[in-house]
């Protein structure tokens, strides 16, 4: 069973490495949109220091949003995901590996480039360290929330702007959260309570998105 | 025990139940709306703070009420189809969805005129506004992705599953939006403190209650009968009916 797991993880790995501008480009997208703002709305550093939070997790949802057609497009065109329906193995654990290595090729490379945006908008330490946890918590939950999106959707021939308008109104509370941590991080308070939610968040979307993502599939493949 | 209900998994057997019900809805809807907004509008006492204008309640609290009656009544509706595999359940996901936005929007149109004489402004970012907004675009989410799909047995299903993703997720954001509220702005713009009714202001906004209920009902019912009818147009008892219907308007 975790054998499958992981020869998915390291077939999805392995296509996206042969594509690599495929990879680079949402993160490119994400760094030039949290350029954008400064250049918009002035540069200094108080005012950023207070907006930074809601703009990079703006830019995340928005690079999130870009790269989620590749997550089933690809293997719906040329016929795998069909055989992934057919495999004997459950398809919400198979879903739940290509979804895995999804976050790893598109979310762990916001992650990893975040403490140059800190910088740009100059935080300080330990809100930046908040906007570290927000992120590593966050963005798998914008994955499998983004992957119902994309799994209803894929079948069609025009998805992209539908799946916008699904997803983003799913992905409010995780943008809520994130930015209130952040905030509370920011005015040196605890925010160990809204980190807990957001786990829980992370921890309900776990268990019963790879359910409605494997529904989603087996009505858009048929 | 549910043998009963076996006949009305044919879609002509619910057609004709729902064109049985709809008058008993309809008439009930004007009986309420007749009683309910003279009642509200003239006769119950203007508010000692608020003046005529909280009157606008009679419309907004119902509509915002029966928008997430629809929305559950949808959810119930989508279990059933998911679950169950019946047809039927999920052209009644497709019939439910834009009333429910419409009621939506009702409720928010109603919230930022009422907003404008007790806030001073037409949108505030309150958190059951807010809420009701986001509320607003799931429904739209909802009606574009089942529009998407040429096969409407695909979309039934993908709006059904879309329907329960979203019920789960509705509380959380509705309480999200609520501590994010109280959060940012909670001293300045204080939620509206509903005092315990009047009991001469209270009946008349059951009665409207009540009255969009039965509205929300109606309408369903007319949509649902339309859905049938669409997606079952290539059915003998369809072309039955239409003939039916050509030849008495002759």
């Amino acid at each position: 069973m975790f054998n499958i797991f992981f020869q998915i993880i390291s077939k999805e790995l392995k296509g996206a490495f042969r594509h690599q501008s495929d990879l680079l480009n949402p993160v490119w997208f994400f760094i030039i949109v949290v350029t954008l703002f400064p250049l918009a709305i002035g540069t200094e550093p108080a005012l950023l220091t207070r907006i930074a939070p809601g703009i990079i997790w703006v830019a995340a949802l928005l690079a999130a949003l870009l790269s989620f057609e590749r997550l089933f497009k690809d293997d719906f065109i040329d016929g795998s995901l069909e055989q992934l329906l057919l495999m004997p193995h459950s398809l919400a654990w198979l879903v739940s590996a290509k979804v895995f290595a999804h976050w790893l090729l598109t979310g762990l490379p916001i992650l990893l480039i975040s403490p140059l945006l800190a910088i740009f908008l100059s935080m300080e330490v330990n809100t930046y360290f908040a906007l570290f946890l927000t992120l590593l918590i966050g963005t798998p939950i914008l994955s499998l929330l983004g992957a119902i999106g994309v799994a209803l959707t894929v079948g069609l021939r025009k998805g992209g702007i539908l799946l916008s308008l699904i997803m983003l109104p799913l992905s409010i509370p995780v943008l809520i959260f994130s930015t209130m941590i952040i905030d509370a991080a920011s005015y040196d308070q605890s925010y160990l309570g809204l980190l807990s939610l957001l786990t829980a968040m992370l921890v309900t979307s776990i268990t019963l998105a790879p359910l409605a993502i494997a529904a989603s599939l087996r009505v858009s493949v048929s | 025990m549910w043998k009963w209900l076996h006949p009305y998994a044919k879609p002509e057997k619910s057609y004709q139940l729902a064109g049985k019900l709809l008058p008993w809805f309809v008439v009930l809807t004007m009986i309420a709306f007749v009683v309910g907004l003279t009642w509200g509008l003239l006769f119950a006492p203007a508010d000692y703070q608020q003046g005529d204008s909280f009157r606008i309640i009679y419309i907004h609290v119902p509509a915002a009420m029966m928008a997430m009656v629809a929305y559950s009544t949808m959810a119930i509706a989508a279990f059933i189809a998911l679950v169950w595999q019946v047809r039927l359940a999920e052209m009644n996901v497709a019939a439910i969805a834009p009333v429910g936005a419409v009621f939506t929007f009702i409720a928010l149109v109603t919230g930022a005129t009422w907003g404008k004489p007790m806030w001073g402004a037409w949108w505030v970012w309150d958190a059951r506004l807010t809420s009701e907004l986001i509320l607003l675009f799931v429904y739209l989410g909802i009606i574009a992705l089942y529009n998407a799909f040429s096969d409407k047995l695909l979309a039934g299903r993908a709006a059904s599953i879309l329907t329960l993703v979203g019920v789960i997720n509705l509380p959380v954001i509705h309480y999200s939006v609520v501590w994010w509220n109280t959060l940012h702005q909670g001293a300045t713009i204080s939620k509206f403190e509903k005092p315990s009714m009047a009991p001469e202001m209270l009946w008349p906004l059951i009665v409207m209650i009540f009255g969009f209920g039965a509205f929300l009902g109606t309408m369903t019912l007319i949509r649902f009968r339309n859905e049938i009818l669409a997606r079952e147009s290539h059915r003998p008892w369809v072309s039955a009916l239409v003939l039916a219907k050509l030849s008495e308007d002759k």
